[in-house]
């Protein structure tokens, strides 16, 4: 790992610039898919199993074709010739993998609610809509299972029969003698947990359109997803299309969450539609057919043992997953469990640990990567064992945490990675400033003494994650896909404004406002003298996209180098034309200065494009570009506190108070990060009490709308208190680490802990999430009060 | 989320709207939009015909009508939660009015629309059934008054006939009754009640000498529970025990049966209390 020294901050980093988005998308006037229309554009409409397996044994479309206003409809079998390739998986985890077949169309069986098996194209969305109800599908309908555990049964219906198994594959790490350290642990634990199913509900649904330029072969989409480049790459070899004649284009994105890191069926229809019919096709999902066509998050089911010393000292952790892909394999299915395969053992420092997932194929729409993406699952996993050991143990849960706490920077954990810089024990001293147990001791035990209805509960989840992906030699030594670099270009254009052009595809974060804020400070000009272009691969230079809070960390970062070489060529410039040595100018702010001589970046950038006195061999122009492979991961940490208040004779359960601690380095934009905790927070508290995804016997999913899949929110969620320490990460020159997961990976644990606490006199330990009234309040029963 | 398709005409009277509803054998009426919008949008609901009521301005009202005050069926419920004469003389009503939905739902929802709708889970259909309400119907054969114990026949079915159009709902002046509560689970703030209780008690020389409590979503109708009203005159020292007796709750994603009828005597007891003291 190098380090590398922090550079201070300037005028706009650092501060809560107000967001250059925001003027537009509250005015209403953002660009998403469902507002872009082209002339002669046509509708797409999929029609989708209403069944979780069955074969397809018959598909009529002719009535469909006939309706007035239809211009086209095709089973999967007639529209099998468009296809050079499957949909991609990026992440081959293990040598062996199964990795079955998977088209946009699905011709033989039908895997999932939801999967796709004919499409009708309209001049009109509703038409499309009507026409689609006219597709005459035979299915024979047979058995299906939906949960991960029983797939792995003998004789459970399998989702791909030409694989003879649902196992997709079984991944393992080791490291340290975990077996020895359990049998000279003076006391173990062991707990089984559940990551419930969730689903990903981005503001904006998923859409794309599709176009081929008249007279060439050349094909735009269109799409709402996070990852243009490599949506480009992929779809390039599933259409059959050279990368080089693809365009794609993110425009303005609503949220993604994870859901739109992802490759799908309706980009390659929309695509392939639009070169067969030679005209623009569009699609936009519906919300429920959202619900079944767009990934899913989590589904696994965790079993985790603590060894430790009588003192209390953690001396291995072992962890076994059973993770559901569910019917095909998208873009990073298999991958995501190992997004938190290294840090099971948390923030501790723990000698001995094995870890092994097992994945498995289910009648359901696939899962992927979900905010967290794995380190949810793992944090939810450690915090809550921790809790665990420590009633095991009888000792106070923070005097735990503290005991076992890495303390020395950087810290190479058992699973092999290297954690850059961290202050465990500022964090939960932070968090114990803005929190009094003592005070909420004093409350719990009076309301416990006065047989009050309404229990209290607090939880803590002291957590650190690997984000900020990735090294690509590191990507590539665990079989993933692509790199893990990115891409900036800065164009210091002749009239005094900037250009940059990044390969990071926001929807949601902020980046043309930080990007900004980056630019400004080491080039000397106004944040509204930047415009941040992205999202679009003709004007982009090429990168890898927003996903696994990589953007700030690795193309932030390759913003700041493609900044130094504008500086550099800029001093070099500066020197020429103002007649002096270049050791003898000074730099501050975009100003090149040597006595009352002196050249500003905006000044330099004139005198680079017009050339007319340019250095002996200089190139005209002033731009440059920087590409940046990030030498490790980035590793924010924190602590969070929830407080609950449990109506025990309801089970009604309320997050009353939250209080987080985050250090994710130094900050760009604090409101941004702020915003960026805030609504993962909510989301993991979603998980914790409110959101489910439940399929019926049959594989139908029984929470198929907004109305039956509860999104918590503002009414359900306190004013979050938020704090930050900052230990700079050392392997950057800005110092930064990622952020836009932590709130999600921290707070499921922490309220689940708060229940814990709460329930604890009852004899209830643990609750299946989400903690729905009824969950509560049958532990309570089961408890016997 | 794109509707079936469907004609659609502007319904200027009552008259007008019961003529247009004959003139076709699948029409609808549209209201506040609220139930049937998102019905139409998932193609769940796919009448040939709408017929857009919500701009009748004479069916929307409070009046003082002697015993009773009579509520015109496309008052919002908005306006049932700010209506003086509902405040003062049927407070239940208001009060459970400024519990539905969320403000948007509250300013465009009618109360005619959320009865005629027969939702199990609607909170106003079983406050009306508890104040024994009259619910009038117009169809092209006259007027014609329906107990609200009539009302309901099911899971959105209502004793309002295709051709028909309620118009008006009759609900008692308190008076004596002082004392009343409606109280519903939810998850989430805006969701439809997992459960509901209403509650009305009459007291007199420090005993309950009449209460009517009914069931919101414990049925495929909101339902009495006269068990509890029978416990509760007799005195009996926890009368919402046998809340859930006469109940046949469903089972859903929300809750299982089992813990709807827990929740109903956990309910019914906070009610009672809150109708025994309010």
């Amino acid at each position: 790992m190098t380090t590398t020294e922090i550079v201070t901050a300037g005028r706009a980093v650092g501060t809560s610039v107000p967001r250059k988005e925001d003027r537009k998308l509250l005015m209403g006037r953002g660009q998403f898919i469902d507002n872009i229309n082209l002339p002669g554009q046509l509708w797409l409409a999929v029609v989708r199993s209403p069944y979780a397996h069955a074969r397809i044994t018959g598909v009529n479309v002719d009535a469909a074709r006939a309706v007035q206003g239809v211009v086209a409809a095709f089973s999967g079998a007639e529209l099998a010739s468009e296809w050079a390739g499957s949909l991609p998986c990026a992440w081959p985890v293990t040598e062996d993998i199964k990795m079955p077949p998977h088209y946009p169309l699905a011709t033989d069986k039908a895997r999932h609610t939801g999967d796709g098996v004919a499409v009708v194209v309209a001049e009109m969305r509703s038409l499309a809509k009507d026409a689609a109800e006219l597709v005459e599908i035979e299915y024979e309908p047979l058995a299906a299972v939906t949960d991960v555990e029983r797939a792995l049964e003998p004789g459970a219906p399998l989702v791909h029969d030409e694989i003879g198994t649902n196992e997709c594959y079984v991944w393992k790490l080791d490291a340290g003698e975990a077996d020895k350290a359990f049998e000279d642990a003076a006391v173990t634990v062991k707990r089984r947990y559940r990551q419930q199913r969730l689903i990903p509900n981005a503001i904006e649904p998923r859409g794309a359109i599709a176009q081929e330029l008249p007279g060439t072969d050349e094909l735009t989409l269109w799409t709402s997803t996070q990852i243009p480049h490599i949506v480009r790459l992929t779809l390039s070899s599933v259409v059959g299309v050279p990368e080089a004649r693809l365009r794609v284009i993110a425009p303005d994105v609503g949220g993604g969450f994870g859901s739109k890191l992802d490759v799908y069926a309706e980009e390659a229809l929309c695509l392939a539609l639009a070169r067969r019919l030679k005209r623009p096709v569009k699609w936009v999902e519906d919300r429920s057919e959202g619900y079944v066509s767009t990934i899913h998050g989590r589904d696994v089911v965790q079993e985790i043992e603590l060894a430790a010393t009588a003192e209390g000292r953690i001396t291995g952790v072992r962890v076994r997953l059973t993770a559901a892909m569910g019917a095909y394999l998208q873009l990073v299915t298999p991958g995501v469990p190992l997004l938190g395969a290294w840090v099971y053992a948390g923030c501790y420092d723990i000698g001995a640990y094995s870890f092994e997932c097992t994945g498995v194929f289910t009648h359901t729409t696939p899962t992927d990567a979900y905010r967290g993406a794995g380190r949810p699952e793992a944090t939810y996993a450690i915090e809550r064992a921790v809790d665990a050991l420590a009633a095991e143990l009888g000792k106070d849960a923070l005097e735990l945490r503290r005991l076992n706490f890495i303390t020395e920077f950087p810290a190479t954990i058992a699973s092999g990675l290297t954690i850059d810089s961290g202050d465990y024990q500022a964090l939960l001293d932070k968090a114990l400033e803005l929190v009094d147990v003592d005070e909420f001791r004093a409350e719990q035990a009076e309301r416990r003494r006065r047989g009050d209805t309404k229990e209290l509960g607090i939880g803590f989840s002291t957590y650190v994650e690997m984000c900020g992906l990735a090294p690509s030699g590191i990507l590539g030594a665990i079989r993933y896909g692509a790199g893990g670099w990115d891409a900036a270009t800065i164009r210091c254009l002749p009239t005094g404004t900037v250009q940059v052009l990044t390969g990071t595809s926001p929807h949601g974060q902020g980046h043309e406002t930080s990007w900004s804020q980056i630019a400004a400070d080491e080039l000397g000009y106004d944040v509204d003298e930047i415009e941040v272009l992205h999202g679009d691969t003709t004007v982009s230079p090429l990168g890898m996209d927003t996903y696994g809070s990589r953007s700030l960390t690795v193309g932030g970062i390759a913003l700041h180098r493609a900044a130094q070489k504008i500086v550099a060529k800029a001093r070099t410039l500066a020197a020429h034309q103002l007649e002096v040595g270049e050791d003898e100018l000074t730099h501050e702010g975009g100003t090149f200065a040597a006595g009352d001589r002196s050249m500003t970046v905006k000044e330099i950038a004139l005198a680079a494009w017009t050339a007319h006195n340019l250095p002996e061999g200089m190139e005209p122009g002033l731009e440059a570009t920087a590409v940046y492979d990030p030498p490790n991961f980035s590793w924010p940490a924190g602590a969070h506190v929830a407080f609950v208040e449990i109506d025990t004779e309801t089970g009604d359960t309320r997050l009353v108070r939250y209080v987080a601690v985050d250090d994710v380095g130094r900050v760009v934009n604090p409101a941004i990060v702020d915003g960026q905790v805030h609504g993962g927070i909510a989301q993991g508290v979603g998980q914790a009490l409110y959101e489910e995804a439940i399929y019926d016997e049959d594989g139908m999913l029984l929470t198929g709308s907004m109305t039956s899949y509860l999104v918590p929110t503002a009414a359900e969620l306190p004013s979050f208190e938020l704090a930050r320490t900052e230990t700079p990460s050392p392997t950057n020159p800005l110092g930064v680490k990622g952020v836009g997961e932590t709130g999600a990976i921290a707070s499921p644990a922490a309220v689940m802990n708060a229940i814990a606490d709460a329930l604890a006199p009852y004899g209830v330990t643990d609750i299946d999430m989400p903690a729905t009234p009824e969950r509560v309040w049958r532990a309570l029963e089961e408890a016997g009060r | 989320m794109i509707p079936a398709t469907f004609d659609y005409e502007v319904a200027e009277s009552a008259d007008h709207a019961i003529s247009l509803l004959g003139s076709r054998e699948d029409a609808k009426l549209l209201a506040g939009g609220h139930s049937l919008i998102p019905l139409l949008r998932l193609r769940f609901s796919r009448p040939s015909l709408l017929v857009d009521i919500g701009r009748i301005g004479e069916l929307s009202y409070v009046r003082d009508a002697g015993e009773q005050l009579a509520i015109g069926a496309l008052t919002r419920h908005r306006a049932l939660r700010e209506d003086p004469l509902l405040q003062e003389h049927c407070p239940i009503v208001s009060h459970t009015a400024g519990l539905i939905g969320d403000p948007q739902v509250r300013h465009r929802g009618t109360i005619g629309g959320s009865l005629a709708h027969g939702d199990p889970a609607s909170d106003l259909p079983a406050v009306m059934l508890a104040l024994g309400a009259e619910l009038v119907v117009s169809g092209p054969g006259g007027e014609r008054t329906v107990a609200a114990g009539e009302f309901f026949r099911g899971v959105f079915e209502t004793a309002v006939r295709p051709e028909e159009l309620l118009t008006e709902i009759r609900v008692p002046k308190l008076g004596s009754w002082t004392g009343w509560s409606y109280l519903k689970y939810t998850r989430r703030a805006q969701d439809w009640a997992t459960v509901g209780v209403a509650a009305i008690v009459r007291r007199q020389n420090g005993s309950v000498d009449e209460a009517r409590i009914a069931l919101t979503n414990m049925a495929p109708t909101p339902v009495r529970a006269s068990a509890t009203e029978q416990a509760l005159v007799a005195g009996e020292d926890d009368p919402a025990v046998h809340i859930a007796d006469e109940s046949d709750p469903p089972a859903d994603t929300a809750a299982s049966a089992e813990f709807r009828s827990h929740l109903a005597r956990v309910l019914g007891r906070r009610a009672l209390e809150e109708a025994l003291n309010r």
